[in-house]
Parts: C-alpha cells; sequence; structure tokens
C-alpha cells in the first residue's frame, strides 16, 4: 500500500514545475508531444530546439541529467528497430561505409528515434516532478471517465503490493531449488501466475466489501480537489506553444 | 417492531455461494438498541457469510434481515451501509486510502458530507478511538493495534446504528486488546461483535448467539452459554486453558 | 510490442485513438453491467495483477526470454469489457509513468494490445468453450488456442496500421512476415502460460473464471436438522431455454468458422500481394521516386496540398475502408457480446467470495 506516496521515477523537489497543478502539466506534455510528431522529419534544427526546451524545462524543475538519459534507456528496443530500417526500407540507396542504406529508411529511422526520444523525455520530467495521486487527480480533472480513474488508481495501490507477492512467490521458489530455466519450467510459472491472479482477485473482493460497506456506490468521494488559475495555466502552456511556433516554423522554411 | 424497532432483525436467512457451497441454513435472531451481542461459531460456521449479508453485500439467498425496520433490499443500500458498521478482520484491507485522514473521511464523503464538516466529522471519529494525532500518517506505517483502531474510526465516522466487528481482537497484543475494549465498553452504539475469543466475548458482551452449520444454535446470557459444557463442545468451541466463565465478572 | 511517438502517423494515430476511447467507453458500460460497484477495485486488482505478470519473464531458449501480454488471459479470466479495460489502464500507466509507449501512440497501443487481443481470444475462447464438451480440460483449450491466435492477430492488427500509418515504408510484405512470424513463436508461450494459468485457477476457484461460469445448486434450509428445498428460492441464474442454447451454439460455430475464413483471408492476402501500396502506384504508372516523395513527408502529408497522387488518395482510401471494417467488425462482437450477457441475469450480487 506504500506506492500511494511515491514511485520509484518521482524525485522529490519544490521547484516551480513541481507546483504546478498535475493537470496543466498532463495537457502540458500531450500538447508537447502531439506537436513533436506533427513536426516534418526533414526540419531537423527542429528537433534540436524542442530538446533545448526540454533541457530548460528540466533545468528548472532540477531534473538531474544524468537520472533523465537513464530513463531514455526504455526507449532501447525501438532503437534497435530503428537501426535496421536503413537496411529494409525500399527505394533510393546510398553508400555509407561500404554499405547499401536506404535513403528513406535513414529519414524513417531518425524520425522515430528523434520522435521518440523527444517523447519518452517529456513523459519521463512528467512523471519525475508529479506524485502519483496527482497525476491520478490531474487525469480526472482532464474529463477522463472516472471509473477508469478508479482503476488506475487501484493499480498503482496495489501495484507494489501484488509485485511483492509475487517476488516473495520467486523467492519462495528458489529457496526449494527451483530456477526457472527453459521451456519446462513453464509449468511451475504459470502455476505462480494462477496463485497470484487468486490472490489478486480475493485482495480485489476483500477491498470492495471494505469500500461499499463503507457506503461506496461506484464513484470516489471527492475529499481533495486540484485546482489551476490562469497563471499557472500559462506556465504550464508555454512548453506546447513555444514548440507550435517551431513547428509552423518547420513547415514554413 | 413499531415503536423502537429492533437495530437488528435476521429470519429464515438461507444462502449457498455462486460455487454452490451453502453456507446458511436459515438463521433467525434480532438485536435490540443498544445491546452488545457476540456472535461465536466454529470456523466455518458462516460467521463472516452471515456478517456479509447484515448490509447487503451477500444477497440472492432467501430469508430477511432488517436494520432498525429498514428491510436490507437493493433500493435502501446506501441507507443501509451507513447505519451498519462492519469492521472486518484485516485492517490493511480496510485502510485503502494514502492517509488516516482520507481513509477516515472516505464513508462521510460518500455519504455527501464535505469542507469543515467532513474535517470536523473526521477528528470526532479519531478522537473516540484516541488516534487523532496520527491524522496526517500513512496506515501502513502504524502498528497493527493502531491500525484496528483506525479501521474502528473508519466505521464510527458514519455514526452507525450498530457496529459489526469480526474478530476485533485477533493479532493484537494484550495492551492493545485492552484498548479496544475500553473504546468499544465506551461507545454509545449497537454492537454485534463476531469472534471465536471467548474470554473477549464475555468481557464485552452479556449476550451471545452460537451459530453452528449455517444456524443459531443456542441464544442466551453469555456466562451461561460458555458454562454449558454440552453446548460448547457440540459446537467445537473451547475456553482457553484454566479459564472458569463462573468466576469472572460478567461484562456489562 | 510498445509503439513510441512518431511511429505511426498523426492521421492514423488520432483515428486509433478515437476507436480505443469508443472501444473503452463501451467496456466501462459493459464492465460496469457485470461487476457493478465492484469494477474499480476488481479491474484495479487484475490489472495490477496484468502489470506484475508482464514483468514475469518466461525463458524461452538460448538465453532469450518472452514476457506475458496478458490480453488473452485476461479476456478469460475476467471477461473481454474488464479485460479490455484492465490492459489499457496498463498501457496507459505505462505510457505516462514509465514512458513506456508514446503518448500519441496510446491508441495505437490499446487499439493493438488491449482490443485486438482481448476481443479476438475471447471471441475464439468462448466459440471454443461453445462448440467443445462442457468439461475444464475444453476450458484449458480452448485458452490455449484463444492465446495462440491473439498474439499473431494483434501483430496483424499492428501491420495493418503500420500499411496504413507508418512514417517508413518498409515493404509490408517483410513487416507482416517479420511480425507474425516472431509473434507466431511469442504466441506459443503466450498459449501455452494463459492455458497453464487458466488451469491453475480453474483447479482452485473455477468461479473465478469468467469464461468458465459454472452451474448452480439450489438452496436448502436446515430444519429440525434435516435439509429441505428452500421455498421460491430465486434461482441466482435461471437455466437458459435449450432451444436458446441450441440456437446460440449455431450462432457461435457460423462466427467462429466465418471469422477464421476472414482471418485466413487476410494473412493469405497480406502475404501473397505484399505490396499493395506500391503495387497501386505502379499500375497507376506513378514512377519510384514519386511515390517515395509523398512517403517521405511528414506525418500530416496527408493533408499537404503538393502531394496528393492517385496512390496517396488510394490508399488513404484503403486505410478509410479498413479501419471502417475494423469499426464495424469490432462493434459487432461487443453488440453479441452484449446481447448474450444480457440474456444473462446479473450474478454480480451473489459473486462475492470471502
Amino acid at each position: 500500500m506504500g506506492a500511494g506516496h511515491a514511485h520509484r521515477l518521482y524525485r522529490h523537489g519544490h521547484s516551480p514545475v513541481h507546483g504546478l497543478p498535475p493537470h496543466t502539466k498532463l495537457a502540458a506534455v500531450f500538447a508537447f508531444v502531439v506537436v513533436v510528431v506533427s513536426t516534418p522529419r526533414e526540419a531537423m534544427w527542429a528537433f534540436g530546439v524542442y530538446a533545448l526546451l526540454l533541457a530548460a524545462v528540466a533545468y528548472a524543475a532540477r531534473v538531474p541529467a544524468a537520472f533523465l538519459l537513464k530513463r531514455l534507456l526504455i526507449e532501447v528496443p525501438f532503437v534497435a528497430f530503428a537501426v535496421l530500417m536503413p537496411f529494409v526500407a525500399e527505394g533510393e540507396r546510398v553508400d555509407v561505409l561500404g554499405l547499401s542504406l536506404s535513403v528513406n529508411g535513414l529519414w524513417g529511422a531518425w524520425n522515430v528515434l528523434a520522435k521518440g526520444t523527444l517523447g519518452v523525455a517529456a513523459s519521463v520530467i512528467l512523471a519525475a516532478t508529479t506524485e502519483l495521486r496527482e497525476l491520478l487527480l490531474g487525469l480526472q480533472r482532464l474529463r477522463l471517465p472516472p471509473l477508469l480513474v478508479q482503476i488506475a488508481s487501484f493499480m498503482i495501490r496495489y501495484g507494489d503490493v501484488i509485485a511483492d507477492e509475487m517476488r516473495r512467490m520467486r523467492i519462495a521458489r528458489e529457496s526449494r531449488g527451483f530456477e526457472a530455466r527453459g521451456v519446462r519450467h513453464w509449468g511451475v510459472l504459470a502455476k505462480s501466475a494462477g496463485a497470484l491472479f487468486i490472490r489478486s482477485y480475493e485482495r480485489g473482493e476483500r477491498v470492495h466489501l471494505a469500500m461499499v460497506s463503507r457506503g461506496y456506490a461506484g464513484s470516489m468521494p471527492v475529499i481533495d480537489e486540484v485546482t489551476a488559475d490562469r497563471a499557472q495555466w500559462s506556465y504550464a502552456l508555454a512548453l506546447p506553444c513555444a514548440a507550435l511556433v517551431v513547428c509552423l516554423l518547420g513547415w514554413t522554411l | 417492531m413499531t415503536a423502537t424497532p429492533a437495530s437488528l432483525a435476521v429470519s429464515g436467512l438461507a444462502f449457498a455461494y455462486p460455487d454452490g457451497h451453502q453456507a446458511l441454513f436459515g438463521v433467525d435472531f434480532s438485536v435490540a438498541r443498544g445491546e452488545r451481542v457476540a456472535l461465536l461459531g466454529p470456523n466455518g460456521a458462516g460467521k463472516t457469510t452471515l456478517v456479509l449479508h447484515l448490509n447487503g453485500i451477500l444477497t440472492g439467498g432467501t430469508g430477511t434481515v432488517t436494520v432498525a425496520g429498514l428491510p436490507v433490499d437493493r433500493r435502501n443500500m446506501a441507507e443501509i451501509r451507513r447505519r451498519v458498521g462492519i469492521v472486518f478482520q484485516d485492517p490493511d484491507d480496510q485502510l485503502f486510502m494514502p492517509t488516516v485522514r482520507e481513509d477516515v473521511a472516505f464513508g462521510p464523503a460518500a455519504a455527501g458530507v464535505k469542507g469543515a464538516e467532513l474535517e470536523a466529522c473526521v477528528d470526532r471519529a479519531l478522537t473516540l478511538v484516541g488516534m487523532a494525532e496520527f491524522k496526517d500518517r500513512p496506515p501502513h506505517h502504524l502498528s497493527f493495534g493502531q491500525r484496528r483502531r483506525v479501521a474502528v474510526a473508519t466505521v464510527l465516522a458514519m455514526e452507525p446504528e450498530i457496529l459489526v466487528l469480526d474478530e476485533p481482537s485477533s493479532n493484537l497484543d494484550p495492551a492493545s486488546r485492552r484498548e479496544l475494549a475500553d473504546i468499544l465498553r465506551s461507545l454509545d452504539v449497537t454492537v454485534l461483535m463476531v469472534t471465536h475469543d471467548l474470554p473477549y466475548a464475555m468481557e464485552l458482551c452479556p449476550r451471545a448467539l452460537v451459530l453452528s452449520d449455517g444456524v443459531i444454535a443456542a441464544d442466551g446470557p453469555t456466562v451461561e452459554l460458555l458454562s454449558d459444557h454440552e453446548l460448547m463442545r457440540a459446537h467445537r468451541l473451547e475456553l482457553p486453558f484454566g479459564f472458569d466463565p463462573r468466576s469472572v465478572p460478567a461484562g456489562g | 510490442m510498445h509503439v513510441p511517438d512518431g511511429f505511426i502517423n498523426a492521421p492514423t494515430s488520432a483515428v486509433t485513438g478515437v476507436v480505443a476511447a469508443g472501444a473503452i467507453a463501451v467496456s466501462l458500460r459493459g464492465a460496469r453491467r457485470e461487476l457493478d460497484e465492484r469494477t474499480a477495485p476488481l479491474a484495479g486488482l487484475v490489472a495490477a495483477f496484468i502489470f506484475a505478470v508482464q514483468m514475469l519473464n518466461f525463458p524461452v531458449a538460448a538465453g532469450t526470454s518472452g514476457h506475458l501480454l496478458g490480453g488473452a488471459l485476461a479476456a478469460i479470466l475476467v471477461g473481454p469489457y474488464t479485460g479490455v479495460l484492465c490492459v489499457s489502464v496498463v498501457l496507459l500507466m505505462q505510457g505516462i509513468l514509465f514512458a513506456d509507449g508514446g503518448l500519441t501512440a496510446l491508441g495505437v497501443n490499446i487499439t493493438d494490445m488491449a482490443i485486438v487481443t482481448t476481443v479476438v481470444a475471447y471471441a475464439l475462447f468462448r466459440g471454443l468453450v461453445k462448440v467443445l464438451p462442457r468439461t475444464r480440460r475444453s476450458v484449458t483449450v480452448a485458452s490455449f488456442v484463444a492465446a495462440l491466435v491473439s498474439v499473431p492477430a494483434a501483430a496483424l492488427a499492428f501491420t495493418f496500421l503500420y500499411w496504413i500509418g507508418g512514417t517508413t515504408d518498409v515493404s509490408i510484405g517483410k513487416v507482416a512476415t517479420a511480425m507474425i512470424g516472431v509473434h507466431l513463436l511469442i504466441g506459443i508461450g503466450e498459449a501455452v502460460i494463459t492455458a497453464l494459468t487458466v488451469g491453475a485457477v480453474i483447479a482452485v476457484r473455477p468461479d473465478l473464471v469468467y469464461g468458465a461460469r459454472g452451474l448452480q445448486q439450489r438452496l436448502k434450509l436446515r430444519v429440525n436438522g434435516e435439509l429441505v428445498d428452500a421455498p421460491g428460492a430465486p434461482g441466482p441464474e435461471p437455466a437458459p431455454a435449450p432451444v436458446a442454447a441450441r440456437s446460440h451454439r449455431k450462432v457461435w460455430i457460423t462466427g467462429l468458422v466465418a471469422s477464421l475464413v476472414l482471418a485466413g483471408f487476410v494473412s493469405f492476402y497480406a502475404s501473397a500481394s505484399p505490396d499493395g501500396l506500391e503495387k497501386v502506384a505502379a499500375d497507376k504508372g506513378i514512377d519510384e521516386k514519386a511515390e517515395e516523395h509523398a512517403n517521405a513527408d511528414s506525418p500530416l502529408a496527408d493533408y499537404g496540398v503538393e502531394s496528393i497522387t492517385d496512390a496517396r488518395i488510394s490508399g488513404g482510401l484503403a486505410g478509410v475502408i479498413g479501419v471502417g471494417v475494423t469499426v464495424v467488425a469490432g462493434s459487432a462482437v461487443f453488440w453479441s457480446v452484449r446481447r448474450r450477457r444480457s440474456d444473462d441475469t446479473s450474478p454480480a450480487d451473489t459473486e462475492t467470495n470471502v
């Protein structure tokens, strides 16, 4: 149940970015990513400017570069995919260091890498400056269906609990000399997964009982609410607005 | 059931789980306002199943349950759940909000209480169980006994007609047990306490019911039931070694 | 499989976003009808379970390992509506919290991994359970097949989306071959683990397996120590009339055969005629250069004025038709599932187990 307070990606702080209401940050990040994705890939300088914009936000939020770069590793599988693109894509080819590469593939790889990386970086900064509970309040404020927000909040509250249970089951397996090495051991893993499902489901039922017993009838009572004033909105939206200008320039230049 | 209806009246209650296992086979009893009653029974007697019928979590069997004259059915469900406060055995399942304050506020807020009134309600409930200074702590940082007290507070905040406690003394050390007993005695509500901690039942409840094989097998003063060796044996109830119910002042 | 930003172009992302939002809205309503106010905690905990299970790596061979996608498992254990919700929430949270999967690609990811896997797996599962004898082994077998098909189906859906809105023109044949080939292998792992997991749950708590909801017994009263039938016990689930059951069976067999034929046809087309878009371009006499120029543009090229060609129009048309077909097929499945559900009386009240 400890997940209610902080998550591994969150960095506690009191920067101006931390202080912004969560829904303004969510809206800003989403708008920023949309703008980035809509930028023509030939306007390479635009992506450089986006990166600078994000760096400025990261600086304001006091998120260290090392932290940010480490989190970017999540992208690696798709980097591998992007690296393959120049080899497999169709169209005109050029020779680079003796390799025959597709021009279109190179552009495609650049496109995915640049946009993907910027998207990941924006999400990482958001997650690093916003507490989980705040994020959920923000999503609710942005009119995500309340039921969906509740499901997400329960998932987050009990995610660690269940992952812990899974870890304990693994430790129990390993202390009895079992180590999953190949296909033959899938059965054991599946039994653990089955047991985990039953435990999760039963805990869900117990939590539900406790909730309905206190008058829950399908909607979470509002105990804390987040609001944003005009100034906070304009701070938050400065990022996507700047990006939009860059994007428009990218289209016209 | 006209002038002052019983806090709780159960009649002819039978229920089977969806997997086919039948747990209740026709339960009848009633609890008058202000009474403290212990519901005793061996494991698997259907105690928890019965508790879940009291606020309409389980329905779909036969028989009726009424709370302060109000039948437990779909139409009255919100009111029933406000009036019947259930404290579950595992406080970790009951405390699902990030802080003690939000957890205690959950019930009243669900009933539409807001703002200063809500805060006052939370403070009142926490003061009753002596946990007011832990208001902004996350529940999982409290001791087990403290968590159980907060769990009681979450229910008291709703000002229930009847307080239903499922194994309130389980996993408590002797001091926490004593504190909880003092708190329960000080409250001015009807209490139904489901337990197989017989000395605890005797200490707190003048009257007891024995639930066995899905029916009420006995109903009477706690001292008399606990002293009836025949009855106790028949329903797998055992007193701790050396405990003599006759030698202890009856609860009240 | 988590698609990042910039991989699929903006219009396609937007359309899949709308599809995903629609499906989630339908699922919210469906889950609510099935689970009542239990939806939030149960779906939340099942989502947490799926989230945890995705971290459970199973060793395949030679040092590589795969992980469960969980769509089929969720659909079979908790039903298609709740399944879609759980997997979608997992994807949403992975996108926002862990930057795993782009925010603009959320629609693509949800459509692909939450909706396609869940709906395909559940439709196939129900179909097989209807056709096979009513035993627990059948449920396990049906789970195996459902999970086995659901993963390549998701790969196929991804290929389709890539074909419509990919930002690089890797030939669709290569994408299809690679995606479906790899995911057939992953599908085998998914199928084994899903079937074994469902088997493990059904052995202990058969009532928890949504796809295998079973028989009910009549209530009894203990009167003077003897059991008698309770009078007027409202059966929690009235047995459906045999006639209705038979006609349902027929519908299900027909649906199953139709979807298999359809799936076979689509994959045949995908492999036999790999370069649909380029073939169209060649037929129209557009040289490679022009085609490349059209594709080399930004994601918003569709809206650009300079390079609208017949190929683009026909490609876009194909895309629109494709998405339309997907939506129609999806709603047909939802509709039929909903029809079935509404035939049963709500079991929500009596489900709780302690």
